[in-house]
């Protein structure tokens, strides 16, 4: 949602069912840990994503993804030539 | 292009949740788990024991070319229903990762795909952040040994 623009907490909120101090409770760890930015513009805060430190994660994550990404290719194929062969 | 193999793995907690879906039937996918010799060639270890039973339990090994042991894995199968699910541990010897939780739910989405939703739950966050890390490590591990061996063979 916050990828294409900036948004405010209530707006964010209207997205879920959960209740909204949870969702503003959500957004500030968020923002905590860089992962959305946050401009306070009268009474409203607006969040906007902060793609750097969302790569950041993406990346710490990537090799173990591959890792199992592989695996599961290597899977794919070899019980596809068994379903052939079967 | 998007990614087959999805990870979630949320901050501060202490398991994560890998899903994959196959173009393979239901039946395909949950038989590549549990056959020993399929198990061998796509998680390219040896299997020295795999009884994909209820209190079951498996062994893993792979050597390098001189016959030392590289990865050794062991766990007990705790669940094993057919087509369903798997419930088992998971140790990798001789590392300080502990053992952990991993449970498998395989999914028919139609006649010919399927889904795998593995869920593996760690003894502690650090441990799991440290295993994710891992590959990486593996990586520059297996990268500097290539090295070596290509820098041994110019100075020999």
């Amino acid at each position: 949602m916050v990828a294409s623009q900036a948004m405010t907490a209530g707006a964010i909120a209207a997205n879920f069912d959960t209740a909204r101090p949870t969702i503003s409770k959500h957004l500030q760890i968020l923002a905590q840990c860089e992962l959305l930015g946050h401009e306070q513009k009268g009474r409203e805060i607006h969040y906007h994503i902060n793609p750097n430190k969302m790569k950041e994660i993406a990346d710490f994550i990537e090799p173990f993804r591959k890792l199992w990404d592989e695996r599961f290719n290597k899977l794919e194929t070899l019980m596809k030539k068994y379903k052939t062969k079967n | 292009m998007e990614q087959k193999t999805k990870i979630q793995a949320e901050e501060g907690k202490q398991e994560l949740v890998i899903t994959r879906e196959f173009d393979l039937p239901l039946e395909l996918l949950f038989k590549a788990h549990v056959e020993p010799n399929l198990v061998e060639q796509w998680m390219g270890t040896r299997v020295l024991k795999l009884e994909a039973k209820n209190h079951g339990s498996y062994q893993f090994k792979t050597t390098d070319a001189q016959g030392n042991a590289v990865f050794q894995a062991n766990g007990v199968i705790h669940e094993c229903s057919p087509n369903r699910k798997i419930i088992r541990t998971f140790e990798m010897e001789n590392t300080p990762f502990g053992v952990q939780l991993e449970v498998l739910e395989f999914e028919k989405i139609t006649a010919g795909s399927s889904k795998l939703n593995m869920r593996i739950i760690y003894e502690s966050v650090a441990k799991r952040d440290q295993m994710l890390k891992l590959p990486f490590a593996q990586g520059i591990n297996m990268a500097h040994n290539r090295l070596q061996e290509i820098a041994g063979k110019v100075t020999q």
